[in-house]
């Protein structure tokens, strides 16, 4: 029974154990999906449309990606995408569910995340391998699309950033040549700053404005996705404007980071940091966008997105300032992901007509 | 119990009622000593010893402890063979007591040796008791070492230390994520859902577990 498996709502079970009813009647029927507060998914049909909208939104920074890195980049989102979608056959085969694999665009959308999220440079089976524990150990085995405590993108990240620290960290520069294969290797910006610290990233990138507009633009090293700032904005927006996500969890997220990044940020005392840089750096847009608001695994009550949102960019911030990693929003995101049922639950929209009266002991 | 059935008590300890992986009792020291085969076999040797000792010893004694303090009682029993266990291990097994000397102490704290003295030993005479012991400290221990095997294979590409996956006279370390405290979980629950599956499949169980008491 799934629903024994994963941490729902009262009224969540409710609408299981109605819905089992109901399938008991009608063999054919089964639940799909749990819907939650704010009703984001109804029908498979839905989860389809909104997973290929994604993924469309995630087309700028793909692009962009391919300009910087070459065919190398062609060869990870290609091989990323294929693992996750014949993982995600495999798996629904051999856990004998219906294969939904292609239509419902899940697999493919991991998938895409995923080579978003590796640098260039890593030999073509880490990203499979990544792929692999996304769909199967992430999603599959907790139950399916729906039923995922974590994030599965992340989980499958985390996985091979943890299995492969080396290959995982080693980022070519960009090229901006389609063909280019000899490409440089370098540290990131955040490594950089890291490492040895605000001065030596100045001396790379020059005055401040050079350093922001290359992290903008992308010309810089970094993993596939998080390069060019500006085409993941734009994908942002999109759906921003589609209301496929709301405002609440990438603003407060990216708000609270960069608010502590400012002011413990720098090395001169308090309020001497840079808040820009941190905003635009790294995997926070990609993260905030396009991972945090997945509908499965955070919280779906407003005021629980908000401090969602805000946990995640403390999280962000101490593990890029205080932490042993450069980059902490994978880690941030996935930590949250465990509170989100929990946050859910304890901002839970009053029910009307039901509130409690004052004074009176349950 | 008068009719004792040594191959079945046997045959509980190892499968029916293994303690890690049916059990799911003492998962803490599995998963935490587990990175390699040598010490997951050597901890199951001195959990194989103390039950064993134990579960004896309380068999022996049982008709004089009064039920009031038994669990105390058990729990010096326990402490005095697992400082045994732990002196012996000291003197002899120097490199590995310094990486898992102090699970060898907590070896008091396991919840299966505890369990067996209580729910075994303390009702059955002696034979039966040692049988019963012996088989749930080989359980642990087999569960110690497929853990030990697929967790250091994986994580380190070696057996008991021995390289075994070698590419151009360098050593292969094929997933670092098995031999670190995530990694332990992971192979706990891989190895959990197959013998299960197994079980299921293969010899017509539920695959639910036989905690039934």
């Amino acid at each position: 029974m799934p629903h024994a498996l994963c941490p729902m709502l009262p009224a969540y079970r409710r609408e299981v154990n109605e819905m089992e009813a109901s399938a008991k009647e009608q063999p054919k029927a089964r639940p799909q999906l749990i819907v939650s507060v704010g009703p984001h998914m109804r029908s498979e049909e839905s989860t389809a449309k909104i997973m290929w909208t994604v993924s469309g939104a995630l087309l700028p920074a793909t692009l962009m990606s391919v300009y910087y890195f070459g065919l190398r980049a062609v060869w990870v989102i290609a091989v990323s995408i294929i693992a996750a979608v014949l993982s995600e056959a495999a798996g629904q085969k051999m856990l004998k569910k219906p294969v939904t694999t292609i239509t419902d665009g899940s697999a493919f959308l991991t998938g895409l995340l995923i080579a978003l999220n590796v640098p260039s440079s890593v030999p073509l089976y880490i990203p499979a391998v990544g792929s692999f524990v996304a769909i199967v150990i992430t999603k599959q085995l907790f139950g399916g699309l729906g039923f995922n405590i974590f994030n599965p993108a992340l989980i499958g990240r985390a996985f091979i950033l943890i299995s492969f620290p080396k290959l995982m960290t080693t980022y070519y520069e960009p090229v901006a040549n389609v063909l280019g294969m000899d490409a440089k290797t370098t540290a990131t910006p955040l490594g950089i700053l890291k490492e040895e610290g605000m001065a030596r990233l100045l001396e790379v990138f020059h005055t401040h404005g050079e350093l922001y507009q290359s992290l903008l633009m992308g010309n810089r090293a970094g993993s596939l996705g998080e390069t060019a700032t500006i085409a993941l904005l734009l994908g942002a927006a999109f759906l921003l404007l589609k209301r496929y996500i709301t405002w609440h969890i990438p603003l407060s997220f990216i708000a609270t980071t960069a608010l502590l990044t400012w002011i413990f940020g720098g090395k001169e005392g308090l309020m001497t940091g840079d808040p820009v840089f941190h905003m635009i750096s790294g995997g926070l847009i990609l993260g905030a966008f396009f991972m945090a608001t997945d509908y499965v695994t955070g919280p779906s009550v407003r005021s629980a997105q908000v401090i969602f949102g805000i946990a995640c960019g403390a999280l962000t911030a101490l593990i890029r300032l205080k932490g042993g990693y450069p980059e902490g929003v994978m880690f941030a995101i996935l930590l949250m992901n465990c509170f989100a049922p929990l946050l859910d639950r304890r901002m839970r929209s009053r029910v009307f007509g039901k509130a409690e009266a004052k004074g009176v002991k349950k | 119990m008068t009719n004792t059935n040594y191959g079945t008590i046997f045959k509980n300890g190892i499968f029916g009622e293994n303690p890690v992986f049916r059990l799911a009792l003492s998962l803490c020291p599995a998963v935490a000593v587990t990175s390699g085969v040598k010490n997951g076999f050597l901890m199951g040797v001195a959990v194989l010893f103390v039950m064993t000792m134990v579960n004896a010893t309380v068999s022996l004694i049982r008709n004089f402890i009064n039920p009031k303090v038994r669990i105390p009682s058990y729990m010096f029993i326990i402490a005095t063979w697992v400082t045994v266990t732990d002196q012996v291990m000291a003197a002899t097994q120097r490199a590995v007591y310094k990486d898992m000397g102090l699970y060898i102490m907590l070896i008091v704290a396991f919840a299966i040796v505890l369990s067996r003295a209580e729910m075994f030993a303390s009702r059955n005479k002696l034979l039966p008791s040692i049988v019963d012991g012996a088989s749930m400290g080989l359980g642990f221990l087999l569960a110690l070492v497929l853990l030990g095997i697929f967790r250091e294979f994986l994580g380190k590409g070696s057996l008991w230390g021995h390289q075994i996956l070698v590419v151009d006279g360098k050593a292969v370390k094929p997933l670092l994520i098995m031999i670190l405290p995530t990694g332990g979980f992971f192979a706990m629950g891989f190895m959990m859902g197959f013998l299960n599956w197994i079980d299921r499949k293969f010899f017509g169980g539920t695959g639910s577990g036989g905690g039934a008491h």
